[in-house]
């Protein structure tokens, strides 16, 4: 089912990521020796405690914070500065308050130069496969936070990014509109065979929605283990989480966050 | 349609809002999104439903103003009567009329100078850390600076003109236009300029469409302080050096024991800030709805 692009070669490319803070007391290490390659239209979910450098992975693979050593390349170019080929949802849905809706869409448009009646065009696709439909003039204020993630993906969406990064997006959404969220984002996916790259603290969200799990351990942030996931690709969010497979690999990366918690 | 629509995003990113007077309560969030525009009849009820406490503070002022001058508890050379005052004002209209514009003129130009100065200042300290270190003393000096002490400085430099007065005004109502605006360019969210980074903006265009507008909710708040201070600077440029405006008429009519003249001109002065006020506040109403419909019901007059 999944839409696998055409393209050849890995998507995004790390190898010995290392990120070092120095402040004027201490020197922390925040990403020790990180090395991982994604394959075009794979979703990989990372999952770790706070602090382990998450984010700080997905914002070097984006451009904006550089790394202290090593390497990465995004569609196999090396990144130097900034990436446009990218969408990047956050955390918070970061939206301008005084636009509505399909504007806050359209910002992505207008900061590129897209061209407009295309842009528009994709807009609509978009607000209507979120479900948006009825809310386009709706300003962020008026909108419940489930709704506002929901501009932001399509914000993220609107220009075909060859490749998305979530840095815990559904991390601020309560349980019921994160299960529903989840769905969406893996229908999404396979709608649109875009390469995922999703942050998460969520072991039931990372395993339901990736292709492969990669674990990492607290500060200094290193990859412990990658796990394959092997679920369908077209997924169920009820089917999955009775699926005995689901239970197994959820318990798995649970003790290992466990242990790797407990040994630092 | 789409192409209609778009052109509405492309007006808002240019003054903000996408409409003058869309700014309702909006409680929950209607299926349609944003809840439908009062009537009216519902606007001109809210309108008088937000004037008359004022309105009976000031009856209950003049009232008691009324009270103690027609019963001469305070002689009437100290205190005049209203109807004293308001002969006064009719009888000298024109004379009075001429003295008010001048000191409005001073006074607007001297706002006008000041936002766009502040406003420029403001950028340069935002975007860079080296104007930043090196304004930030100046504009400070600037403020701590008692500008009525160098009023009579700015008459030896600038002459008996209007030059001196829209001078002070400047100077006095630029202060609060520069940090509020360093603070609204400031307080963008860093989420949203590296957002504005993987989207391949320019600074211009990230400037244009997310900090400035970000920016216009502090901005707008300095520029009401900053009207009031303007009639202040302009009003003190007088008292140093005039041949015409208000401040000079009260140097007059002080001098001549003209309680009524004194009062009349005192309450022309009020009436300039406060006919600025709410021109700054109506303009804020129309350039950003979307923040007044945030704070609602908090507002202070008219929107």
């Amino acid at each position: 089912m999944t839409a696998a692009p055409a393209a050849t070669g890995t998507a995004i490319g790390m190898s010995g990521l290392t990120v070092r803070f120095t402040t004027r007391r201490s020197q922390t290490t925040a990403l020790d020796d990180v090395s991982l390659d994604i394959e075009p239209g794979e979703f990989v979910t990372i999952v770790g405690p706070s602090g382990c450098g998450k984010s700080t992975l997905l914002k070097i693979v984006a451009g904006l914070v550089k790394p202290t050593s090593g390497e990465v390349s995004l569609l196999e170019r090396p990144v130097r500065g900034p990436q446009k080929e990218i969408g990047f949802v956050f955390q918070k849905a970061a939206l301008l308050e005084w636009r509505g809706a399909r504007a806050n869409i359209l910002l992505q448009a207008e900061m590129r130069g897209m061209d407009r009646t295309q842009a528009a065009r994709r807009a609509d696709e978009l607000i209507e496969m979120t479900g948006l439909t009825g809310f386009e003039k709706a300003l962020p204020h008026e909108l419940s936070g489930g709704m506002q993630q929901r501009v932001a993906l399509c914000r993220a969406l609107l220009h075909s990014p060859p490749v998305l990064l979530m840095d815990e997006p559904f991390g601020a959404l309560d349980a019921l509109t994160r299960e529903q969220m989840n769905a969406e984002l893996h229908r999404i996916w396979r709608e649109t065979g875009t390469t995922v790259v999703l942050v998460t603290h969520s072991i039931a969200e990372a395993v339901f929605l990736g292709t492969r799990v990669v674990v990492m351990s607290p500060r200094p942030g290193r990859i412990i283990r990658t796990f394959p996931v092997e679920l369908p690709a077209h997924r169920d969010y009820a089917q999955v989480m009775s699926d005995p497979r689901f239970d197994r690999l959820a318990t798995d990366l649970r003790g290992l966050l466990g242990s790797a918690a407990a040994n630092h | 349609m789409t192409e209609n629509s778009l052109d509405t995003a492309g007006r808002q990113a240019a003054v903000g809002p996408d409409g003058p007077i869309s700014s309702t309560v909006a409680k929950a969030p209607p299926a349609g999104g944003r809840p439908p525009r009062p009537t009216l009849g519902r606007r001109v009820v809210v309108f008088a439903d937000s004037l008359w406490r004022p309105a009976l503070v000031l009856a209950v002022f003049f009232a008691a103003w009324w009270f103690v001058a027609a019963r001469e508890y305070v002689p009437n050379y100290l205190v005049p009567t209203p109807g004293q005052v308001w002969e006064t004002m009719t009888t000298q209209w024109s004379e009075l009329a001429r003295h008010t514009l001048v000191t409005l003129y001073e006074t607007v130009l001297g706002f006008v100078l000041a936002a766009a100065l502040g406003l420029v200042t403001a950028v340069a300290i935002a975007y860079s850390r080296t104007l930043d270190k090196a304004l930030y003393p100046i504009v400070l000096f600037a403020q701590v600076i008692p500008k009525i002490a160098i009023a009579p400085l700015l008459v030896v430099w600038f002459g008996l003109g209007l030059t001196p007065k829209i001078i002070l005004a400047v100077l006095i109502a630029f202060f609060p236009v520069v940090i509020s605006g360093v603070a609204g360019l400031r307080s963008t969210d860093p989420e949203l300029l590296d957002l504005a980074a993987t989207m391949g903006a320019g600074p211009w265009r990230t400037f244009r469409k997310i900090r400035f507008p970000n920016a216009l909710p502090h901005l707008m708040a300095g520029l009401k302080v900053a009207v009031t201070l303007a009639v202040v600077g302009a009003v003190v440029g007088e008292f140093v050096g005039a041949s015409e405006g208000l401040g000079y008429v009260l140097l007059l009519a002080n001098g001549n024991l003209d309680a009524p003249l004194l009062f009349a001109d005192l309450i022309l002065m009020s009436a300039i800030g406060i006919v600025l006020f709410v021109l700054v506040e109506i303009a804020e109403a129309l350039l950003i709805p979307w923040h007044a419909s945030r704070r609602a019901g908090v507002s202070l007059t008219t929107s």
